[in-house]
C-alpha cells in the first residue's frame, strides 16, 4: 500500500474533502461545464436568441401573410390602393395618363410604395415590389426557403462528413485512402463554381437516377449540391481528429475488451468528436446560407417565383434606384442571420473547448 | 528535393485527371436525356444532332466520350477558325468557350491581383493590431468588424457599395472594366470599389485566423526564451511571433488567390459588370448553357491544383520542419 498522499484517487479525494471541509465533490459532465461557461457569455446567448427569433418568424410566414398582411407571397396588388396613415395611396404609382385639360399625355416614371412600417394596418410593412407584391411577406417566405436549404444542407453535410470521417479514421488503409482522395477531388475545385456547375446541370432535367426523382425546380437541388461541395470542410478536420484518437489508450482498451467496430465508433469515438461536430454544424449553417444566397443570386439556387433571400436581392437589383428597399432588406436579413450564427458558434467553441481551433476555412 | 517535386507534379496530374472526369460526369451524364440534342442548340436539324452524336462519340462507351470531350476542349486553345463540331461551343451563342474565357482573363487578373494586395495588407494589419491589443477596446472593435465582414454576402455588399457610392453619390464609376493598356488611370478608378468589395471577406477571415495564431504563438516556449535572453518586445513580435503565425496564412492565401483567379470572384464580377472569367460563367447560368460553366470550372480547378503545389514548395522553403529530405 502506498502512502496516502500519492494514493489520491477520485474516491479518496472525495472522502478527504468531506472529512476535512465537510463538502462533497459533485461529478459534473463536460457538457454541464460547457453550459456553465456559455451561460456567462451574454453576447453568444443573445445571438442564439436572434437566430431563433428569425427562424420562428420565417416559420410563421403563412400566419403573418394571412392574418397581418392579408395577402400571399405571389399575390399581385399592382392596381390596389392602400390607406397609409389616413391617406389613400397607390401601391404602384406613376404610369402614363391622358390629361383632358392640357389635351396631352402625361408620362410618369413608376413609383413603388415604400415601407409603410405599421401605418397601413400591417399591409406592405416593408413596401412593395415592381409587381405590387408585399415585400415583408416575400422576405419571410424567402427566409423560409433560405433557412430550409441552409439548415437542411448543414444537417446532410455534417452527417455525411461524420460518417466518412469515422470510416476513414477508424479503418485507415484503403478506406482512408478513398475518402481522402474524395476530399482532395472536391477541394481541387473552386467550390462555388462547382456548386453552380452541378446545380445548373441538374436544373436541365432534374435528377432521375438510382430511383431518386428530383424535379428541376425542387429545393432539394440547392440543398444537396451545397451539402456535397462542403463535405471536405468538415470531413477533413474531423478525420484528422479521429485518426489521432484512434491511437489513444482508451481505444486500444476497447479493442482489447473485444468491442466491435460499430461500438468503438459510436460509443468511444463519436462522443469525443461531438463537441467539434456541434461547433462545425453551427458555423456551417452560416456558410451554407451565404452559399445559397450566392447561388440564388446567380439563378442557380432557389428558382423564381419561389423566393429566397438571394434571388430577392437579385430581382431587386434592377429597381435599386427607385426602390432600394427591395435589395437592402433581404440582405440585412442574411447579415443578421449569418452574424448571429457566427457569434453563437464562436461562443460555443470557446465554451466547449477554449483551446480548440475549429473553424471553417471557407 | 527533386524526388519531392517529381512526386508532387505526378500528384497534380492525377488530381487534374480526376477533376476532368468529374467535369465529364456533370457535363454529360448528370443532366440525363440526350446530350446531342442539348448541344445542337435551339433549332436543330436531325442531321445536326446526328453529326454531333458521331463527332462527340455519344453512341460509344463513356471513355471514348471523355477523350473526345477533352480533345475538343484543347482544340479550342488554338485561335482561328474551327469546324462546327471540333471544339467546345456554347449552346446559346455557338462561340468557342476557350477563347471566350481567354478574353475574360485580363479583367479577372486585374480584379484579383489588386484585391489580393489589399486583403493581404489589411488582413495582416487587422490580425496584428487585434492580437497585440487583445482584450482591449480596439481589439473588440476590430474583431467585431471582422465578424461582420465575414457575415456579409459579397454580392450584397457590392450592390450596396455601388448604390451608395456610384449611383446615389457619383464618387466612383458605375461598374464596368477599362483595360489597363487603354487608360491606366480609368482602369484603377473603375477597380477601386470591386477590389475592396472582394477583399472585405478575406480581410475579416485572415484577421481572425492571424489573431488566434498569434495569441497561441505568444504562449510558446520560444517566445519566452527570446524575451528571457533580452530581445526587445518589438523584435520578438516581428521575428518570432509574426513569422511563425504567418505560415498558415501562406497556405490560405495560395488557395484563396487561386480560387479567385480561377473564376471564384464570380459574384463580384457580376455585380460590377467586370467582363471577366467568372462573369462569363454567370451569364450562362440563366440560359442553362453548360459548356461555359464547365470550361470555367476546369480552368478554375487548374489554378487551384497549380497553386496548391506552389504552396507546398513555398511551405517547404519557409518551414524547415516540413522540408522533405
Amino acid at each position: 500500500m502506498a502512502e496516502p498522499a500519492t494514493d489520491l484517487t477520485l474516491d479518496s479525494a472525495a472522502l478527504l474533502a468531506s472529512e476535512e471541509h465537510e463538502v462533497s465533490i459533485v461529478g459534473r459532465s463536460p457538457w454541464y461545464l460547457a453550459w456553465r461557461r456559455l451561460r456567462r457569455n451574454y453576447l453568444a446567448l443573445a445571438s442564439l436568441g436572434v437566430f431563433i427569433l428569425i427562424v420562428v418568424a420565417c416559420a410563421l410566414a403563412p400566419v403573418y401573410a394571412r392574418h397581418v398582411a392579408h395577402t400571399g407571397p405571389n399575390a399581385i396588388h399592382a392596381q390596389d390602393k392602400v390607406r397609409v396613415g389616413g391617406k389613400l395611396r397607390d401601391v404602384i404609382g406613376g404610369g402614363s395618363y391622358y390629361d383632358a385639360k392640357t389635351n396631352s399625355f402625361v408620362v410618369r416614371a413608376p413609383s413603388y410604395l415604400g415601407p409603410t412600417w405599421w401605418r397601413a394596418n400591417g399591409r406592405f410593412v416593408l413596401g412593395t415590389d415592381n409587381l405590387g407584391r408585399d415585400v415583408a411577406v416575400r422576405v419571410l417566405y424567402g427566409g423560409r426557403n433560405s433557412l430550409l436549404v441552409g439548415i437542411g444542407s448543414a444537417l446532410l453535410c455534417t452527417f455525411f462528413a461524420l460518417v466518412l470521417a469515422l470510416l476513414a479514421g477508424f479503418y485507415g488503409g484503403w478506406p482512408d485512402w478513398i475518402v481522402s482522395r474524395f476530399f482532395d477531388l472536391i477541394w481541387a475545385f473552386p467550390v462555388f463554381l462547382l456548386a453552380i456547375a452541378i446545380s445548373t446541370a441538374l436544373a436541365i432535367n432534374g435528377f432521375h437516377h438510382f430511383g431518386i426523382n428530383i424535379e428541376p425546380g425542387s429545393l432539394w437541388i440547392p440543398t444537396l449540391v451545397i451539402s456535397y461541395v462542403l463535405i471536405p470542410y468538415i470531413g477533413r478536420p474531423v478525420r484528422g481528429q479521429i485518426l489521432s484518437l484512434r491511437e489513444k489508450e482508451f481505444i486500444q482498451a476497447a479493442v482489447g475488451q473485444g468491442a466491435g467496430p460499430l461500438r468503438i465508433m459510436f460509443s468511444d469515438l463519436l462522443p469525443n468528436v461531438a463537441s467539434t461536430i456541434l461547433v462545425f454544424f453551427t458555423l456551417i449553417i452560416a456558410t451554407n446560407i451565404l452559399t445559397e444566397a450566392g447561388l440564388s443570386f446567380l439563378g442557380a439556387g432557389v428558382r423564381l417565383p419561389n423566393p429566397s433571400w438571394g434571388n430577392l436581392i437579385a430581382s431587386g437589383q434592377d429597381q435599386i434606384q427607385t426602390a432600394p428597399w427591395l435589395s437592402l432588406i433581404p440582405g440585412i436579413a442574411i447579415v443578421l442571420t449569418v452574424l448571429s450564427l457566427n457569434i453563437f458558434g464562436d461562443g460555443l467553441r470557446d465554451a466547449l473547448d477554449p483551446r480548440a481551433k475549429v473553424r471553417i476555412e471557407h | 528535393m527533386t524526388a519531392f517535386i517529381i512526386r508532387r507534379i505526378i500528384g497534380m496530374v492525377a488530381v487534374l485527371f480526376a477533376v476532368s472526369v468529374l467535369v465529364y460526369v456533370v457535363f454529360i451524364l448528370v443532366p440525363g436525356g440526350d446530350p446531342a440534342e442539348r448541344m445542337a442548340g435551339k433549332n436543330p436539324t436531325p442531321d445536326n444532332i446526328q453529326n454531333i452524336r458521331e463527332k462527340w462519340g455519344f453512341d460509344k462507351p463513356f471513355y471514348v466520350q471523355y477523350v473526345k470531350m477533352m480533345q475538343k476542349a484543347f482544340n479550342g486553345l488554338t485561335p482561328g477558325q474551327h469546324s462546327e463540331y471540333d471544339i467546345l461551343r456554347s449552346f446559346d451563342t455557338r462561340q468557342n468557350v476557350v477563347q471566350e474565357i481567354k478574353k475574360g482573363i485580363p479583367a479577372t487578373f486585374s480584379l484579383c491581383i489588386g484585391a489580393a494586395v489589399i486583403w493581404l495588407f489589411f488582413g495582416v494589419l487587422v490580425g496584428v493590431i487585434s492580437a497585440v491589443t487583445a482584450g482591449r477596446a480596439s481589439d473588440r472593435l476590430i474583431t467585431t468588424f471582422a465578424l461582420v465582414g465575414i457575415s456579409m454576402p459579397v454580392f450584397w455588399l457590392g450592390i450596396v457599395l455601388r448604390y451608395f457610392l456610384a449611383e446615389k453619390n457619383q464618387i466612383f464609376p458605375d461598374g464596368g472594366y477599362v483595360p489597363l493598356t487603354s487608360d491606366p488611370w480609368q482602369w484603377l478608378y473603375h477597380l477601386i470599389l470591386p477590389w475592396f468589395c472582394l477583399a472585405v471577406l478575406f480581410i475579416g477571415f485572415y484577421g481572425r485566423v492571424l489573431r488566434s495564431n498569434m495569441l497561441d504563438a505568444m504562449n510558446e516556449d520560444y517566445v519566452r526564451t527570446a524575451k528571457a535572453k533580452g530581445v526587445s518586445a518589438r523584435k520578438v513580435l516581428r521575428r518570432h511571433v509574426l513569422r511563425n503565425s504567418l505560415i498558415p496564412i501562406v497556405t490560405l492565401f495560395g488557395l484563396d488567390f487561386a480560387a479567385v483567379l480561377g473564376g471564384g470572384a464570380i459574384l463580384t464580377e457580376t455585380v460590377f459588370d467586370l467582363k471577366g472569367v467568372g462573369w462569363y460563367a454567370a451569364q450562362s447560368v440563366g440560359g442553362l448553357d453548360l459548356p461555359p460553366i464547365m470550361g470555367v470550372t476546369l480552368y478554375g480547378a487548374f489554378f487551384i491544383v497549380l497553386f496548391s503545389a506552389i504552396v507546398d514548395f513555398i511551405y517547404a522553403y519557409l518551414d524547415p520542419r516540413v522540408r522533405p529530405t
